[in-house]
């Protein structure tokens, strides 16, 4: 694996994000919106009758971690999709590249997204409603290393499902986080969802972040057992969708099927 | 030794094939047209040597190496630019440059985007969205671009298919002096008969994803009774079976 070739892969995203400000709305303008709005929301719940439980904490803690998710793995699929656009394929994968050095390209283009994105959001936090992020304490870490590895997941399954079907796919990148958040019980606990989406519930890695932050700010701590599933959990998410990558990228080149990313379809 | 050598190569896709066994070699410092009209294979072909396509069958080696087994050391030596490769348009010239070098091994970066820019006179584009450029001067950058790591092979799918007839003879001079002073080979497709008969040392006619007939360009459409290379091109294209039994 090549430093240069991974540098390449971040200094075009760079580059790209550095002067243009249509960019900017993904990485910063929706997360504020979705502060705004939850933030605001929480504390009318809070004044309304909401005090018994901390309605206001754990909405925006949601909110935040919701986003941290969304944008990792926008990170990595916007970056890809930006190859897309560009019909880059061939000029890309005709050089010494490798798919590894590509997609180890994605994931720190993402973790600049994201940690951009996410800084920003929680200093907003802080400044409007005097939310404090670390008021997860020790366990903040912990939180955002499983939604890390499992958002980094979720990026390499949106690029290998667009590898595999074309240009077409790109409304599904989109969409395929926008799932995670009513599965996983990220603004409500997983046990008012129905029964058979509990299963699903808890075969995500996000489910227990979300069950861990709602059961910190209740009781300021959480059993360490369940954040290890979380953790394991997103190890092998993120295990299955590194093979897929590599899966995708074989049956493109068997199938020829980097000539599709050079037509407009 | 042969720098590209490919032996019965294949491509099928269900019962097409695309590409049917085909065997040929380019020689160091030799110029190789690969003819065929569209949908021959050429370019399956081309995909096939540069890794984006993987072969049902046969073998692609290079500079004596199986491409298999070392594709990062292959793609290090050589580089591709074609008419439907553009460079991304949000980039501007000296960036995409710039982003591109560093795939390969280059000494000097700068200097080698400096010269890029000077040799396919793109100094005043350089600060230029690649997009925003005529499609002429998009495929210059592109061939700057393929010359950035001073390839040993250069393989060109079109390269002056959308350049005007004095820029397109200005890009030929340059590859040429290119060829010259580096000894580099180069694999060239094009459907223009008189630039082939001009630059390549060999052509190769490709039909129906097998290589139909093979000589100098100059040579070949005597042997076959045809005035020239483009009456060639059309019986190949029109009636390759009867080549194919004349051959």
């Amino acid at each position: 694996m090549k430093i240069n070739h991974i540098y390449s892969i971040v200094l075009r995203q760079v580059i790209l994000n550095k002067r243009s400000w249509g960019r900017w709305t993904g990485i910063l303008y929706w997360p504020t919106i979705d502060l705004l709005v939850w933030g605001t929301l929480s504390i009318y719940i809070q004044k309304a009758g909401g005090q018994e439980f901390n309605v206001f904490v754990f909405l925006i803690g949601s909110v935040i971690l919701m986003n941290f998710i969304w944008r990792t793995q926008q990170g990595v699929a916007v970056s890809f999709l930006e190859d897309v656009w560009t019909r880059n394929f061939v000029n890309l994968f005709s050089s010494p590249l490798t798919i590894g050095e590509y997609s180890v390209g994605l994931v720190v283009t993402a973790i600049f997204r994201v940690g951009f994105s996410i800084g920003i959001l929680c200093i907003l936090a802080w400044l409007l409603y005097t939310f404090n992020i670390f008021v997860f304490g020790f366990y903040l870490m912990p939180f955002l290393a499983i939604l890390f590895l499992f958002s980094i997941a979720i990026g390499f399954f949106s690029v290998g499902i667009t590898l595999r079907i074309g240009p077409s796919a790109e409304a599904l990148v989109w969409s395929i986080p926008a799932i995670i958040s009513p599965l996983s019980g990220a603004m409500y606990p997983v046990s008012v969802l129905p029964g058979f989406i509990q299963k699903i519930a808890l075969a995500l890695p996000s489910t227990y972040v979300f069950e861990g932050m709602r059961g910190v700010i209740a009781t300021g701590s959480y059993d360490h057992r369940l954040l290890w599933i979380g953790f394991a959990l997103s190890v092998v998410y993120l295990a299955l969708g590194t093979w897929y990558i590599f899966l995708s990228y074989r049956t493109v080149l068997r199938r020829g099927l980097f000539s599709r990313f050079s037509t407009t379809d | 030794m042969a720098i590209l050598q490919v032996s019965n190569l294949e491509k099928r896709y269900g019962n097409v094939r695309a590409v049917d066994g085909i065997s040929f070699s380019v020689a160091p410092g030799e110029i190789v047209g690969l003819l065929g009209p569209n949908g021959a294979g050429k370019t399956t072909t081309i995909d096939m040597i540069l890794g984006l396509v993987e072969p049902t069958s046969g073998l692609v080696t290079m500079f004596g190496m199986d491409f298999r087994s070392h594709r990062s050391e292959i793609l290090e030596q050589m580089n591709f630019a074609a008419t439907y490769a553009h460079l991304p348009g949000n980039l501007n010239v000296r960036e995409n440059l710039h982003v591109f070098s560093h795939l390969y091994t280059i000494n000097n970066r700068k200097q080698a985007i400096v010269d890029a820019l000077k040799t396919f006179d793109l100094e005043r584009f350089a600060g230029t969205r690649t997009g925003f450029l005529s499609s002429g001067e998009q495929t210059r950058v592109g061939i700057a671009k393929a010359l950035l790591n001073k390839p040993r092979l250069l393989l060109l799918d079109e390269p002056t298919a959308s350049l005007d007839p004095s820029t397109a003879d200005e890009i030929r001079k340059r590859l040429l002096e290119y060829r010259r002073t580096s000894g580099a080979s180069i694999l060239w497709t094009s459907h223009d008969m008189i630039e082939i008969a001009r630059v390549c040392d060999r052509v190769l006619f490709i039909s129906h994803g097998k290589v139909l007939l093979e000589g100098d360009p100059r040579g070949l459409p005597a042997k076959y009774g045809k005035h020239d290379l483009e009456e060639l091109f059309i019986s190949v294209a029109r009636e390759p079976l009867t080549l194919e039994l004349a051959a």
